[in-house]
């Protein structure tokens, strides 16, 4: 069977998750994602390969960053952005989300953003385009459920390789909520494409997914152990939000054994980098004074989340 | 994949079209003219006449890969480069430097991003080859050597080890 996000000449014409992407195109985006860069450092920061085309952002669930991210990124490239907050609108008067689409489609849309909050759904927007002929039109999974967020895991492998250059020699640690992320699961499937010789996931076993270690990853509980000789630090963010049940005593206790302090950092790597999705819950999972600190890459990382959706839009678009 | 490289019209030599072109900008331009390589040929050239030409003259980069025509129909291509200009656009007099000229729509994509910088106070263009063919109205303020070549063909420069620069022909891609 065929990759669904690869159309039949073998390029991508959909973003849905970075399981199963080819390396090659994985590396396709960093590369064309770095050009983009300069263009916010620029007078005019836009350029013109999207023109005259329809972006429209369909998020089923709340999330101002993602959102706005991609808006910007589809403005630079020129493009005419439509926000739509799906969740207060036409679902809720009973329309099917594939006839919200068809619907869409017949408006002209060129691309879909979709975050929503059941697994699979971009995927069946996708689907649906391509059983039907539309494939012209593309789509990019924004954060689907706790499946994937691709685009998160590539501006994350495009921060690691900003900063250390090469995944060949790298240990990497995924701290805290691994199993309500679908940023977790997402950058462990880049990373080990990219060949990451070891990648670390560190938190209390109720936050982890019973069979994590089926992704190829190395399981800690405890944290002052995972953390040792690690050149990047990815602190995810707690999800109180999306739990059910008692799976943690209380957010003071977390933060003492999973929250990122400078003492716990210091038995890391001397040069290493800290990571966050975003938004971070200070004094939950990590300390202000390490969010805040040299050794931070938060900040670039959402820099350098419009340059990887810039690319990601131009490569789908030209496809 | 490799195309295949044939010669159909002698191809002149790049090492003398790159002279001519020197000897012809050396006197006409300003003293302090940025230049502008355009990736990729026109990059190299524009490092080699910084060199051979007296003057204050930086070089920057472009990479017109955002701003081409064609995007709709061919997509992104892969390598896409950083374009650097590590100067003041705005009131300069800018060089444009590129390997071959023909239908125009480079040179039309780089004046685009170009003033996306700035507005310059002049734009002028060197090539080293100009292969007619123009399908927009675009000429060279300075050319090394001019060419008649098959629409069906394509002029390649390439650059040697020790940087010494060649010209050749090869099938055209669809």
């Amino acid at each position: 069977m065929r990759n669904p996000q690869l159309n039949a000449a073998g390029a991508l014409t959909h973003l849905l998750t970075l399981e199963g992407l080819p390396a090659e195109i994985i590396v396709r985006v960093l590369d064309t994602a770095v050009p983009f860069v300069s263009i916010a450092e620029r007078d005019v920061k836009k350029v013109p390969l999207l023109r005259g085309r329809s972006v429209f952002n369909l998020f089923f669930e709340n999330s101002t960053r993602t959102r706005t991210t991609f808006e910007i990124a589809a403005k630079r490239l020129s493009a005419d952005v439509i926000n739509l907050n799906i969740g207060v609108s036409s679902t809720s008067k009973g329309e099917t989300l594939l006839d919200t689409v068809d619907n869409l489609v017949a408006m002209n849309a060129d691309m879909f953003v979709v975050r929503h909050a059941q697994s699979g759904a971009p995927h069946l927007i996708a689907a649906h385009l391509d059983r039907t002929g539309r494939t012209h039109v593309h789509v990019v999974n924004a954060g689907d459920g706790r499946h994937a967020h691709p685009t998160q895991g590539l501006l994350d492998l495009f921060t690691i390789r900003h900063y250390k250059h090469d995944f060949r020699n790298l240990t990497v640690a995924i701290v805290g909520d691994v199993l309500h992320s679908r940023v977790a699961r997402s950058l462990i499937h880049g990373l080990t494409t990219l060949g990451t010789p070891e990648v670390r996931v560190i938190g209390p076993k109720t936050l982890l997914p019973t069979a994590v270690q089926s992704l190829g990853v190395q399981v800690h509980h405890d944290m002052r152990e995972g953390i040792k000789g690690c050149d990047v630090i990815v602190m995810l963010r707690l999800q109180s939000e999306r739990m059910r049940g008692a799976l943690l005593p209380s957010t003071g206790e977390y933060f003492k054994h999973y929250g990122l302090t400078g003492e716990k950092l210091a038995l890391a790597r001397r040069d290493a980098i800290v990571m966050h999705p975003g938004p971070m819950n200070r004094g939950v999972e990590i300390d202000s004074a390490v969010a805040d600190g040299e050794r931070s890459v938060i900040l670039p990382q959402v820099t350098f989340g419009i340059a990887v959706r810039m690319a990601v839009l131009s490569i789908l678009a030209g496809n | 994949m490799r195309r295949r490289r044939t010669t159909l019209v002698a191809m002149p030599d790049a090492e003398q079209a790159l002279a001519a072109l020197a000897d012809r900008m050396r006197g006409a331009i300003d003293f302090d003219a940025r230049f502008v390589g355009i990736y990729s040929g026109g990059a190299w050239i524009a490092e080699r006449l910084a060199r051979m030409i007296d003057g204050d003259h930086p070089v920057g980069y472009i990479d017109v890969s955002f701003y081409r025509d064609d995007f709709s129909r061919k997509g992104l291509k892969p390598e896409v480069k950083r374009s650097t200009l590590p100067f003041d656009v705005e009131g300069a007099t800018i060089v444009l430097i590129d390997d071959v000229l023909y239908t125009g729509r480079s040179v039309r994509a780089a004046i685009n991003e170009l003033f996306d910088y700035g507005r310059p106070a002049r734009v002028e263009l060197a090539v080293l080859v100009d292969r007619g063919g123009r399908e927009l109205p675009i000429e060279a303020t300075y050319t090394g050597v001019r060419l008649a070549v098959a629409r069906d063909h394509s002029v390649v420069l390439s650059r040697a080890a020790d940087g010494t620069l060649a010209l050749a022909t090869e099938a055209a891609r669809a």
